[in-house]
């Protein structure tokens, strides 16, 4: 099964036939294509004119929601960011900000 | 020809893990817990077998580390008994949901309180809906022989359910009788190596085990769970029908003594069933036709084949060692009631209570039944249902 297992095969419209055995996932990584950021209920906000670059906020990040490319950070990936603030705690110029909802 | 030997449940059990040799054992290692690990402990330590004991703080760890072995991609397995199994409530379900094939040696004795260490199948019973198969035995051979079949069940590709093998407290348990062994060669290429498809040391294979399975997906694996689990009768009953090829007894979901022509029977579980085949053969020789159905396999319910093998009999006795607290029935009344209901059954039923807590059942117990048994379905006298044996009463 594992060499063709494919998880996106196995969705809410799945027949209890294709459900595995324990639910048992034979892929790795597969919680990226998750949205956990549906239930966020305070969404962090970059000002990309105040950002310098720092990179401080990328590791305190509980979750990976702060993509970094070319040593730069991107936007916030809003599938995964659940809203915790921290990243706003910990940024020294104010760049971030905590917008009320998703 | 088997080996002959003297030996008590628990012994033998133990001699049937040494036979097996699985790789993982975690287990308690004091009270609740039995004789089996301790003696299971002294094998690894004399070097007859390589099995990794894990001596755990609790049984709700030994289930625990049973569940991660087996994930792991081990043959595991734990005993317990009494209290031992109810720390492990939890994690039955879990060993059960993730379709992990561990076995569970248990010895079934009363739940607290009061405290008693006796035996009665209140433990076992309270469990009976958490997914795992329930083998029971008679004696110590019977117990010896499951647990020889238990792998062959559980590692099946149809099933892949943990099954819990179990005997009686004490009275098998801590009891010597006769016993025949099967030879090690033979108990090898019986039950074989064990070879998981999926497994987490696996190298090759990225594996999850027990992710998080919302209320989309939750019915359909319990769809799976249950398929798998009636799947389970007919895998039981092809390795009870090769093992008594190999050994000379045959095992089915239930056995039937002297039942064939009987008007009256007794539907029970475990040692007690000795007693009550006495009290069959006085009766017999009496010309009263009774006999027995004693139920081996509870988990599956063997609903179908039971009423067929009872579909000619006038009156049953259904005996219970566990009291439920519906205020109605037992578990095997409360079970086996409904599928004679279903199936259209017209015989006449009592249920009894009976050895909660050690407490003696007698051939005289049994004699008594069927004299009810018999004034029920002869005189249609009403007797009290649902009644304890041998209480004392004001």
């Amino acid at each position: 099964m594992s060499s063709n297992f494919d998880y996106r095969n196995i969705n809410e419209k799945s027949p209890w036939q294709d459900i595995t055995e324990g639910n048992q996932i034979y892929q790795a990584a597969t919680s990226v294509s998750f949205n956990t950021g549906e239930w966020r209920t305070n969404t962090p906000v970059l000002d990309p004119d105040k950002c310098t670059q720092c990179l401080l906020c990328t590791p305190a990040c509980p979750d990976s929601s702060i993509p970094v490319v070319d040593k730069k950070r991107l936007d916030f990936d809003y599938d995964h960011c659940k809203g915790c603030g921290i990243c706003a705690a910990v940024c020294p110029f104010n760049a971030i900000t905590m917008r009320e909802g998703q | 020809m088997g080996i002959r030997e003297r030996l008590s449940g628990n012994e033998a059990v133990a001699y049937a893990i040494k036979q097996v040799n699985p790789d993982v054992m975690p287990a308690f290692p004091i009270t609740p817990s039995t004789e089996i690990p301790q003696m299971v402990a002294s094998y690894i330590a004399n070097g007859d077998i390589d099995t990794e004991f894990i001596p755990v703080e609790s049984e709700h760890s030994a289930m625990s580390a049973t569940i991660g072995a087996s994930a792991a991609g081990a043959r595991a397995l734990t005993a317990t008994s009494s209290c031992g199994m109810a720390l492990m409530w939890e994690l039955l379900y879990v060993a059960a949901s993730n379709r992990l094939p561990i076995v569970l040696t248990l010895v079934n004795r009363a739940l607290s309180g009061p405290i008693n260490i006796n035996c009665d199948h209140s433990d076992s019973m309270g469990a009976r809906d958490s997914g795992w198969i329930q083998i029971y035995a008679e004696n110590n051979q019977e117990a010896y022989d499951n647990f020889l079949q238990a792998y062959r069940i559980s590692e099946h590709k149809d099933v892949h359910l943990p099954v819990m093998i179990c005997q009686d407290g004490f009275i098998t348990s801590h009891a010597l009788a006769n016993i025949e062994l099967v030879e090690d060669d033979k108990v090898k290429a019986f039950v074989g190596e064990y070879e998981p498809e999926h497994y987490l040391l696996n190298d090759n294979e990225n594996i999850a085990v027990g992710p998080y399975a919302v209320s989309n997906y939750y019915m359909e694996t319990k769809k799976g769970q249950i398929t798998a689990m009636r799947n389970a009768k007919k895998v039981i009953q092809e390795v009870g029908a090769e093992f008594g090829k190999m050994s000379g007894r045959s095992y089915g979901l239930f056995e039937e003594y002297r039942l064939d022509d009987a008007d009256y029977a007794f539907v029970m579980i475990g040692s007690a069933a000795g007693t009550t085949k006495d009290a069959i053969d006085e009766l017999r020789d009496q010309g009263v036709k009774v006999g027995l159905l004693k139920i081996r396999v509870f988990r599956p319910f063997p609903a179908e084949e039971m009423t067929a093998a009872l579909k000619n009999v006038k009156g049953i006795a259904i005996m219970d060692r566990a009291e439920s607290f519906s205020g109605q029935s037992g578990p095997i009344a409360s079970e086996l009631g409904a599928a004679l209901f279903m199936a259209r059954s017209e015989s006449k039923v009592i249920n009894y209570i009976y050895g909660l807590g050690g407490r003696d059942y007698t051939v005289d117990n049994a004699k008594g039944i069927v004299t009810e048994l018999r004034d029920y379905v002869e005189n249609n006298k009403e007797p009290e249902q649902y009644k304890y044996i041998g209480l004392r009463s004001r």
